[in-house]
């Protein structure tokens, strides 16, 4: 089938790239703001749970150079994007190691730094929690004893005086009679420890709250209009309305989650808010980076699933302890997306799904690439390996007979969207030669392969909106303005190539410019892997209104019937009446002469606005049916060629094959730019990515030496992304998000082939080569993991072994 | 206690007053205005600082700017006086870069490489650049537009930085 488009569907010159590779693009950091600019240095927790008794601040005022001192005394504010539980400073207790505390503003940053270790806070240590068994204990010291007080999304259910800060219950059909059909009921517990985004640009904001008290925000971001909605909120008793509030957000360098919504960035506020009349920067060293954004959450994932000696799935129970950490404000949303979409890609008729959000005294988590997804995918696809063995079928044969389709309905009672997950399990498992042995050259080594499917839906609120303006330059070329956020994925290119498509106007003569929230359009954040669908199809809009502007004034002007009229190559052309081209330069801002000399139209602008409108998140709280909380499903499916060394446990990736269903692909180089990215972001974190803390609930690792990412000696030695193109109906020509997905099937995948390789099945990620060469020797790593817990549990997985039904509170 | 001194930064000769504490990424970034080296981590892992000191790549947040008197120091700035290099323009055309933190960083370091072996294999591409670290693009697309800049380059030409 040929294609009828001619920008989409092209491998378009990235409209950034001469930005970038020039030096050009500028980040927050790089702004300019003159002499009179401020620098802060943070005074952070020493506890992971203490209160504070009292803060001393004048020693530090007394050093030259510094201009104030801040402490919680002076914020006792709380902010949060679904939930308010977190606090601008800890105000009356901390909550985790790195805790924000006081703040110094200096005139230079060596001065705050020095300043800021002069002053004193003095603590009084409470108990604190960090493993999830402990946190859930009838004595469990609360992180929040105030929880039933806070404000938070209507879809979130806290058991006050507990540390269970949401819990998402999905049920469908009925598990017992789901798992009296089975032939087979395998039952196992699959562990995921917290992980560290690590984007290179560290956070950074900096704040001006100038002498008529607007107040501006330059923010590495990726959510500008929800910054400034929550900021607006959080600092409401300051007297500042929305329109006070401006946010601009230059490039960023990297998100994967950890820019989205309000981290640090509410330090920039206050601070800026202190000092009136001066800029202020906050920039996060990489330590803080690690403890004081958002990590991944860690989790503890029980499954049962039962299925009939044919391959049927008949029913899952999949119970899911999440730890959250200190402050749930976003994180309580990734449990959410998880307990409504836990059955993976799959068709299965009884689903019991309980995904528990848990408060610890460890950093905030939060969203990363993923968002849930990837965290319990290790476990399920790990499971829907092992349950085919045991019934004696292929795991591919397997997962293909219970594949999700199109119309089939999903845990909370709506319906799949068009799916492509068939042809992409078939496609990779060819790529990949599913089933065909192979050796090494190497005699230590031994080759197996690993299968996985996954899928991911946008995680937003019901009325998640975009919106775009456009308008048309003399010369005939256009600027864009969107909110979403360019953090890498190409968004700025994808948009232009929307707009090109509709006006016919070339990529290269389309500038799409960064957010400023007092100028672009609203965007609610560059999160879910959504915007390519949301704002693509604000663009399509925006532009489409355009046209029909331009098509009106040549109406109007020379007569024309509007139907007979259409856009190409940049002019209006005219079917009845094929010698009339009329360049779009010639009228787009200075209208058209009439026979008259007079001339009719004017500036061409136009304004578009897009909003899923047939979502809801009204699921009863027991068992999440009646809503329609995602707007569609993204699918696909992975495999992975791995050589393991028997003698070292090493791990080599030599041939990774990902195929995903974008609906449409409005650019396949940068489609296959999230496959290469995404990968191998995934596999840092399936083989070697290992955060550690200590017994005191410190983090111990919190730099690239000792937290490592991988480098250019890293990568997979061949990596086939496979494109696939089920439209989505609702989106922009037929695309729907990719991003996050590419991520989502690498920690199966490998500890999939790891046993197929060497027949040893690793159930805590990572899965490093020490786990593995341990494995091997038959010594379980649990034994011997030492004092540092690289997880959100000290104890062995099998003991964690919660009773859901019997969890204390309401 | 303030000390004067020289570089010669991309062409120009800077005299510019430093303490002797100063490190000179800082001097780049906040005293000459040099923004293209970024702060990644401070402390050598990342590679986003990278310059050129003397024919050779440094990461400037390992170096005391003292150390950098009277040295000749080339940021990405200073490699274009015509327009991007081929290197560059490969870059460009491969949609190497997402996020482009770690691009100046990278090209500095890629240049380096190409002027000492015009001609790398694909381990000696990930050798030179392993010291600069990018979370986006899973390296391919970097490694593949210096592959193919490098095999391009006419014979005669290789070699010689521009």
């Amino acid at each position: 089938m040929s294609d009828p488009f001619k920008f989409v569907g092209t491998d378009a010159q990235r409209i950034d790239g001469v930005d970038k590779v020039t030096g050009a693009a500028q980040y927050v950091d790089d702004l300019d703001f003159g002499p009179n600019l401020l620098h802060a240095e943070i005074v952070e927790s020493p506890h992971a749970h203490a209160e504070i008794v009292s803060i001393n601040t004048s020693a530090a005022e007394k050093v030259p150079g510094v201009v104030k001192v801040v402490t919680g005394k002076d914020f006792p504010y709380t902010f949060g994007l679904y939930m308010q539980d977190r606090y601008i400073f800890a105000k009356d207790r901390v909550r985790f190691v790195g805790e924000q505390v006081a703040a110094v503003i200096a005139r230079d940053p060596k001065t705050a730094k020095r300043a800021a270790a002069l002053v004193k806070v003095k603590y009084k240590p409470l108990p604190f929690v960090l493993d999830l068994k402990e946190a859930l204990s009838s004595h469990a010291s609360l992180v929040h004893p105030n929880l039933a007080n806070y404000r938070h999304v209507p879809w979130f259910f806290p058991r006050e005086k507990t540390n269970i800060a949401h819990w998402r219950k999905t049920r469908k059909g009925d598990v017992e009679k789901g798992f009296a059909e089975a032939d087979v009921i395998l039952e196992d517990t699959y562990t995921v420890p917290r992980y560290a985004h690590c984007a290179i640009e560290p956070h950074v904001i900096v704040g001006l709250y100038d002498l008529a008290g607007r107040l501006t925000l330059w923010s590495a971001s990726q959510s500008p209009y929800t910054q400034r909605n929550v900021f607006a909120e959080a600092i409401a008793p300051f007297g500042l309305t929305h329109k006070d509030v401006r946010v601009i957000t230059p490039y960023v360098g990297g998100g994967f989650g950890g820019k989205a919504g309000v981290s640090m960035e509410i330090l920039g506020v206050a601070l800026a808010l202190a000092v009136k009349g001066s800029p202020v920067k906050v920039r996060w060293t990489r330590a803080q980076e690690f403890y004081n954004t958002y990590q991944r959450q860690g989790v503890i994932a029980h499954i049962k699933l039962g299925a009939k000696r044919d391959g049927t799935i008949t029913a899952i129970d999949h119970t899911l302890h999440w730890d959250a950490g200190a402050y749930v404000e976003y994180g309580a949303n990734v449990v959410n997306a998880v307990g409504l979409s836990a059955t993976g890609p799959y068709r299965v008729p009884n689903v019991k799904i309980d995904s528990l959000c848990i408060y610890t005294n460890l950093p905030p988590g939060g969203p990363y690439r993923g968002f849930g997804y990837s965290e319990f995918g290790f476990g399920l696809e790990s499971h829907m390996n092992r349950i085919a063995q045991k019934i004696g079928m292929d795991p591919v044969a397997f997962r293909r007979k219970n594949a999700i389709k199109e119309g089939d309905t999903l845990a909370y009672g709506a319906e799949m969207n068009p799916s492509g997950l068939h042809e992409a399990i078939d496609r990779v498992a060819a790529e990949v030669e599913w089933g065909r042995k192979e050796e090494s050259e190497n005699p230590n080594e031994v080759i197996g392969k690993g299968f996985a499917c996954f899928w991911k839906a946008p995680a937003m609120p019901p009325n998640a909106a975009s919106a775009a303006f456009l308008k048309f330059n003399e010369d005939g070329s256009v600027n864009l303005t969107v909110s979403g956020m360019e953090i890498g994925q190409g968004f700025l290119t994808v948009m232009a190539q929307i707009a090109a498509e509709v006006l016919t106007v070339p990529v290269s003569k389309i500038r799409v410019e960064l957010p400023d929230t007092d100028r672009n359009a609203y965007e609610w954040q560059t999160v879910g892997s959504h915007v390519t669908w949301g704002c693509g199809n604000a663009v399509r809009a925006a532009a489409t209104e355009a046209r029909e502007k331009m098509l009106e004034t040549v109406h109007r002007a020379l007569g024309f019937e509007k139907k007979d009229l259409y856009l190409e190559n940049e002019m209006v052309k005219c079917r009845t009446k094929p010698d009339f081209a009329l360049p779009f330069k010639s009228f787009v801002i200075n209208g058209i002469q009439t026979s008259h000399g007079n001339f009719l139209g004017g500036p061409i602008l136009a304004s578009g606005m897009f909003m899923p409108e047939f979502t809801s998140a009204t699921g009863d709280p027991e068992t999440s049916q009646g809503g329609h909380p995602n707007v569609h499903y993204t699918v696909g499916a992975a495999a992975v060629k791995l050589a393991v060394d028997k003698a070292t446990g090493k791990m080599r990736v030599l041939k990774a094959v990902l195929g995903v269903d974008v609906g449409k692909a409005i650019n396949p180089d940068l489609v296959r730019g999230q496959v290469t990215g995404g990968l191998l972001q995934g596999f840092a974190t399936a083989l070697y990515e290992d955060i550690r803390y200590s017994k005191q609930g410190k983090l111990l690792n919190p730099n690239f030496t000792d937290y490592k990412i991988p480098t250019a000696k890293d990568t997979p030695v061949e990596i086939v992304p496979i494109i696939i193109e089920v439209a989505q109906p609702d989106g922009p020509f037929g695309a729907r998000g990719v991003g996050e997905h590419t991520m989502i099937p690498t920690a199966p995948i490998i500890a999939n082939a790891v046993e197929d390789a060497v027949g040893v099945r690793i159930k805590t990620m990572p899965v490093t080569a020490e786990k593995v060469l341990l494995a091997l020797k038959g010594i379980d790593y649990d034994d011997v993991k030492g004092d540092t817990m690289g997880l959100c549990f000290m104890d062995k997985a099998e003991n964690y072994k919660f009773n859901v039904g019997a969890a204390k509170g309401k | 206690m303030k000390k004067p001194i020289s570089i010669k930064l991309n062409g120009s000769v800077r005299a510019v007053e430093i303490e002797p504490s100063d490190i000179l990424l800082d001097v780049l970034r906040e005293k000459l205005g040099v923004k293209s080296p970024k702060i990644g981590c401070e402390r050598g892992d990342c590679g986003v600082c990278t310059v050129i000191m003397n024919g050779r790549t440094v990461r400037s947040c390992l170096v005391l700017a003292i150390e950098a008197d009277g040295a000749a120091i080339t940021t990405i700035e200073g490699l274009q006086a015509d327009g991007p290099t081929p290197l560059q323009q490969s870059f460009i055309k491969n949609n190497s870069f997402q996020c482009g933190f770690c691009a100046p960083g990278m090209v500095l370091s890629a240049t380096e490489l190409l002027a000492k072996n015009p001609d790398p294999d694909e381990e000696e591409i990930k050798e030179a650049i392993s010291g600069n670290l990018c979370r986006c693009t899973g390296y391919e697309p970097i490694i593949k537009a210096i592959r193919e800049v490098a095999r391009n380059a006419p014979k005669s030409s290789r070699g010689k930085r521009r």
